[in-house]
């Protein structure tokens, strides 16, 4: 399997109001598979959000990316001209927001927002033609084709959603980028939506670049994860190995944030202390302050990365396999 | 060998309407039955999870224990009286012992005053006294909520705080109150993964150590069987499966429970599951009427045979302490 895209080096910084910066991103390098599903976790702020905004170039001032290369089909995404990069968009790589709610348009029909979307691409100027697609598209999401005329309000959550991801597939993207697409809806729906996506993904083989804070799920459905903390991937591995045998004590912690649903009530302590704030940044490990390993090595020099038969990792302690 | 339990809230057969509005003005307005028999005792020093999806009618309950609305039929007792005809001095006291705690805290805290402010104001109303005992009292609760040095946590406002901490912060002001019941709506459900453990961690202390009671709603059932003592499953107003919170997620009995259980996200099951359910159009929440008959489950129900569109289950005991309604079941 060849790679389908690239990240080298990737820096991200947002400009504070005092002329300072704030770095969101800070050296991430990975790479995705054709046909493989991604997972990157991590706690809020951590810059998995801003790692998927920068994938398409969406990101906002004061967001810019300072460094780094994201490689498609042998181009780099950094250097593209602003038309260069709506070609790609949507056509090459397609994204899912988190909440539904807010990317479609409270105003227009569902069939009028997706014959905008087949218009502006050049696809077809025919709303007839359009149309066709449009329910061929909903029905393979499990929407009758006659919700087509309704307006987004009259949707429920987990349809609107299936409408989004349906939206997303409308171009055959290569990839398709999921940002935590399903935490604001139930267990039950969030379980259909997610069932969904991998029969499709199955049939149109895209590969997926997926996004969640829920490490639980992720390790259900992602072949490789990445775990992120403070703007840098502290360890990517298999699922299985993720799972079995964490090396980073981060890892370690937000597995053990979750209860389990079977064997007996153990008492979990989860995480200690609080997110890093980025603006103030250790020496060292940035982990630091919130690990149960901490040697004297992580307070005073930068882990290096270390390989292992499928990832990597960075820790000066890491924990011992079994 | 059982302890003597002592119930401190007490809700029978509570059923709340809600007028709906139709299509134009003038068209007919549609009841909307958001709650239908919702029996349960609380005991003092125990927690009380409520699972549901979305529109279950979770959060109502809270409501109508806050005294948002007055229930249909049906009543809610606490202590020796009815909550919903309290009046002045006994429902000053009922609001001192009953609290609630929300899933935002970014917005439950008062974003101009500092976390002392937000603790001293209950104290001076519930617990007069002069200014150094005050201080003392803040300082005790806010370091028994995990706020140390309590001088530096205190003087801080909100928007000073991370999430967990405000929850931790609100936590305190309950406390300060004197809350011996605490509603709990999804108290983590906007916290990040790291913090929400020590969020429950808290209040299993809480729980254990100054016997407080509480009602957790959520729709996360691995957190509901860390944290609760017994649950009661909901669907769409009903009562469809409750009792001791092992049996209830470890050996599930009704098929709604069976489908929470199987939705929830296991990291060591090998791919992708089907569901035991059937698959409706719209995976909609159901609307129930006064009018309507039968199982609410039904329409999704793998299980459901003729009589479950007819008539309502009635109540069974699967096991010792473990309450379903439904006709089917093996056990």
């Amino acid at each position: 399997m060849s790679d389908l895209l690239t990240v080298k080096g990737l820096s991200v910084d947002y400009v504070t109001a005092k002329g300072g910066h704030v770095r969101a991103v800070d050296n991430v390098s990975f790479s995705i598979k054709e046909g493989q599903s991604y997972g990157l976790a991590g706690e809020s702020g951590c810059g998995k959000s801003t790692i998927a905004f920068s994938l398409m170039r969406l990101h906002r001032p004061p967001a810019l990316i300072s460094d780094g290369q994201i490689i498609v089909g042998g181009n780099d995404i950094v250097h593209m001209t602003e038309n260069q990069v709506q070609q790609l968009r949507w056509s090459e790589i397609a994204m899912v927001f988190q909440s539904a709610m807010n990317c479609l348009n409270p105003v227009v029909t569902v069939e009028k927002q997706f014959f905008e979307i087949f218009r502006y691409h050049g696809i077809t100027n025919d709303k007839k033609v359009s149309r066709k697609k449009a329910e061929e598209l909903l029905s393979v999401v499990g929407i009758p084709a006659e919700r087509l005329k309704d307006y987004p309000h009259q949707y429920s959550g987990g349809m609107r959603q299936r409408a989004v991801i349906a939206m997303a597939l409308a171009l055959r993207p290569k990839l398709l980028i999921l940002d935590e697409p399903t935490t604001a809806l139930d267990t039950v729906v969030q379980r259909d939506i997610l069932k969904c996506i991998y029969d499709l993904k199955k049939e149109l083989k895209f590969s997926i670049f997926f996004i969640t804070h829920d490490i639980s799920l992720m390790m259900e459905f992602c072949d490789t994860i990445g775990i992120m903390y403070a703007g840098k991937i502290v360890e990517q591995s298999s699922s299985g190995n993720i799972l079995h045998n964490p090396k980073h004590p981060y890892t370690y912690g937000l597995k053990n944030s979750f209860p389990s649903l079977k064997g007996e009530v153990k008492y979990m302590e989860g995480i200690p202390g609080t997110p890093l704030d980025l603006q103030a940044i250790p020496v060292g490990c940035r982990f630091q302050d919130r690990c149960f390993r901490a040697c004297n090595d992580c307070f005073t020099k930068e882990p290096e990365i270390s390989t292992t038969n499928d990832g990597f990792f960075y820790c000066h302690n890491p924990l011992k396999a079994g | 060998m059982k302890e003597e339990k002592q119930t401190i809230l007490s809700v029978k057969n509570v059923v709340m309407d809600f007028k709906i509005g139709g299509k134009s003005l003038l068209s007919k307005k549609k009841t909307l039955r958001a709650l239908n028999d919702i029996t349960f005792d609380l005991y003092k020093g125990e927690a009380l999870a409520i699972v549901g999806e979305s529109g279950c009618g979770k959060s109502t309950i809270c409501r109508v224990a806050m005294k948002f609305y007055n229930p249909t039929s049906g009543t809610m007792t606490f202590g020796n009286n009815d909550i919903h005809k309290l009046k002045a001095q006994e429902l000053k006291n009922y609001r001192q012992k009953v609290q609630m705690i929300f899933q935002d805290p970014f917005s439950s805290l008062n974003p101009l005053h500092n976390i002392y402010y937000h603790l001293k104001r209950p104290l001076k109303l519930y617990h007069p006294s002069d200014k150094i005992t005050t201080k003392k009292k803040m300082d005790e609760y806010l370091t028994l909520v995990g706020l140390v040095p309590p001088e530096e946590q205190g003087s801080k406002n909100p928007h000073q705080l991370s999430g967990g901490q405000r929850q931790r912060a609100y936590l305190a002001r309950i406390l300060a109150v004197g809350a011996e019941v605490i509603f709990a709506d999804e108290p983590t459900s906007m916290l990040d993964v790291s913090i929400r453990l020590g969020i429950l961690n808290l209040m299993n202390k809480l729980k254990k150590e100054n016997y407080k009671s509480f009602i957790y709603i959520t729709h996360d059932i691995a957190t509901a069987r860390y944290f609760a003592d017994r649950i009661i499953v909901l669907y769409a107003g009903h009562m469809v499966e409750w009792g001791d919170v092992n049996k209830v997620i470890v050996n599930p009995a009704h098929p709604y429970t069976k489908l929470l259980v199987s939705a929830a996200p296991d990291p060591e099951r090998e791919g992708v599951v089907e569901l035991p359910v059937l698959k409706d159009k719209e995976s909609e929440v159901t609307v129930w009427t006064p009018e309507s008959k039968g199982c609410p489950f039904k329409g999704r129900c793998p299980v459901a045979e003729e009589r479950c569109s007819k008539e309502l289950p009635q109540v069974r005991e699967v096991s010792d302490g473990q309450f379903i309604r439904c006709f089917q079941s093996s056990r």
